[in-house]
């Protein structure tokens, strides 16, 4: 991370992590605009908080499980109508691995 | 049914429910009136995504059906209201004003959606919304901005804004929105309606499609206190499919909203006037001294801790944004840009699929959760949330309820913030506390700036204190001037909701 802000670079290694396929001046942007919501954040980082328990959620509840009994689920043909493509009951994808070496 | 100071019912759902359920007027003509205003007026306002008509009718002839055979519609029989379009309704489209979902229709319906039909309200429609409910002005939708009723040339605030004008406008008296970081005091402060975000758990979110699921929850806007009570009677209460609703009975605060407050002890937080316009300021002293009048010992307070909670509220947002709208990947559901494998089809259908706003928070939350700044910033700003939770219990030890404003300006002009992200941020500055906390805060209108734009007044409670939170606003409510009519609605409607002609 360079000095006092982000480069086209660091925005451009948070997007692949994102997924998201960003053009150079969408990441020139929002380099500039997150570098300035940090400085914002840079308050909170300063705070001394060694004693301080982290919050995650506002509730204080553990894991919550159902009774395992079996129920309906939604429809397997209702839910795959929805899909951008589907085959044999299954959600149709590009390739995911590459070729044999 | 609580009733006003003249004995009627004390507000346009209320008086449109007993009406219906006494057969004194139907549901289906109640129903064509609405659908009638938003017709001739939503071209302009843009509240609405979509409207349902036919959907809307065959419910009104349920209702009415069930009036004719003797029996009980519910508490909200023929009472329109209005879906934000972020809330599954089964298989009609739920968009949340993005393209990536465009033409998406639910395979099943969000509980509220569920408990409103039970109640009897007939949805009308979906609203607009910031994308994915991520703005304070709704301008980040994919479908274009809605207007401010007061001012066509102002924004309704946000993400809720399509719900907030909706209401104010007259188009519906009802009408659901979420609130992460103010999603539904802001815009109902801006449109000068009652809104009004519960306890963390409350409202199941079942259905409510995910934004930062340990800020967000459902709630109601209406045009009166006792209007948004019964809605949120109406919606709350566990729901077996959220892991994060509370094991409690359904809450029941519109029976309790003529309760005394000459026991309550009231605190105005200094830190949320900091920066407010002086005509907000001057409204919440006035709110304040409408309580005291009515018995209620009033100090100010000072809670130093909440000065925090903007900047940890858009680490921690964001932070889990990217992780819940990681699964917009364009393999189950919406839009999908092919590609030669299945990273590249991911990154470019998201790419195309989001607007600027959805990316930045995305970047912004990836950024905050990537290694060797976890700590720094989601981790820190987690423990703020923590010191801030704490401030407001030591709060609540002197007080009942904290009094402050809803936001730091009124209705402020379409395009003015889009170019300065922090700036737009700076709008929800008053509300954010409330969700690090988990805690009820309520916005209802009291007056308005020199332009004649509504000003809001926020009432905030602990955990579970919604009873206190309604009954305190419906007192000053009493107090507030009368609203005047915004430039864009339906004025026979805001004056007689029962769509008599």
């Amino acid at each position: 991370m360079s000095e006092g802000g982000l480069t086209r670079e660091d925005a451009a290694y948070v997007a692949r992590l994102a997924r998201l396929d960003l053009t150079d001046e969408e990441l020139d942007t929002y380099a500039g605009q997150l570098a300035a919501v940090l400085e914002h954040a840079a308050a909170v980082a300063a705070l001394d908080t060694r004693d301080v328990e982290p919050t995650s959620h506002p509730l204080p509840m553990r894991n919550v499980l159902r009774n395992d009994e079996v129920r309906p689920s939604l429809d397997r043909d209702e839910v795959l109508a929805q899909a951008p493509a589907a085959e044999d009951g299954r959600f149709r994808v590009p390739r995911i691995l590459g070729d044999a070496p | 049914m609580t009733t006003d100071s003249s004995g009627g019912p004390a507000g346009p759902a209320l008086a449109i429910a007993h009406a219906v359920r006494e057969g004194a007027t139907s549901a289906r003509l109640v129903v064509e009136r609405h659908l009638e205003a938003i017709a001739r007026l939503d071209g302009e306002l843009h509240a609405f995504v979509s409207t349902l008509s036919e959907e809307a009718l065959r419910a009104a002839d349920a209702v009415d059906q069930q009036v004719a055979d003797g029996g009980d519609p519910g508490p909200l029989a023929g009472v329109p209201v209005a879906l934000k379009d972020n809330l599954c309704t089964r298989g009609i489209p739920t968009t949340c004003s993005s393209r990536i979902l465009e033409g998406w229709r639910p395979p099943y319906d969000a509980t509220v959606v569920t408990r409103l039909h039970d109640a009897g309200a007939v949805v009308v429609g979906k609203t607009n919304l910031d994308e994915f409910a991520m703005g304070s002005s709704t301008e980040n939708s994919a479908f274009g901005p809605t207007r401010n009723p007061y001012d066509p040339a102002r924004v309704p605030g946000g993400s809720s804004g399509g719900s907030a004008a909706a209401v104010a406008a007259g188009l519906t008296p009802l009408a659901l929105g979420s609130d992460t970081g103010g999603s539904i005091r802001q815009p109902a402060a801006l449109c000068g309606v009652v809104g009004m975000k519960p306890t963390y758990g409350t409202v199941s979110r079942y259905g409510l499609v995910a934004f930062a699921s340990s800020l967000d929850q459902i709630g109601p806007f209406a045009r009166t206190v006792a209007d948004a009570a019964a809605l949120f009677d109406a919606i709350g209460g566990h729901d077996p499919c959220d892991s994060t609703s509370l094991e409690r009975p359904s809450p029941r605060v519109a029976s309790s909203l003529d309760s005394d407050v000459s026991a309550l002890r009231v605190g105005v937080v200094q830190e949320l006037l900091e920066g407010a316009e002086s005509s907000i300021v001057s409204a919440v002293h006035a709110a304040a001294q409408a309580l005291a009048e009515a018995g209620a010992r009033v100090d100010e307070c000072s809670i130093p801790e909440v000065r925090h909670a903007l900047p940890a509220y858009y680490l921690l947002a964001p932070a889990e944004a990217s992780s819940n709208l990681a699964r917009y990947d364009g393999v189950r559901y919406g839009l999908r840009v092919d590609a030669a494998d299945v990273e590249a089809m991911n990154a470019s259908t998201r790419a195309a699929g989001f607007g600027p706003e959805v990316k930045r928070r995305i970047m912004l939350g990836t950024y905050a959760l990537s290694a060797g700044y976890y700590d720094a910033y989601y981790g820190q700003a987690q423990k703020v949330r923590t010191l801030i939770i704490d401030a407001f219990a030591r709060a609540y030890q002197q007080v009942d309820i904290l009094l402050g404003a809803t936001t730091p300006t009124t209705a402020f002009a379409i395009g003015d913030k889009v170019q300065d992200p922090w700036a737009m941020y700076l709008s929800d500055v008053f509300s954010v506390p409330s969700n690090l906390a988990g805690h009820p805060a309520l916005s209802l209108p009291f007056g308005a700036d020199p332009a004649g734009l509504p000003i809001g007044v926020q009432v905030l409670a602990p955990a579970l204190g919604e009873a206190t939170l309604f009954g305190a606003a419906a007192v000053i409510e009493q107090a507030a001037p009368a609203p005047s009519t915004p430039r864009l609605s339906d004025e026979s409607l805001l004056a007689s909701p029962l769509g008599s002609r």
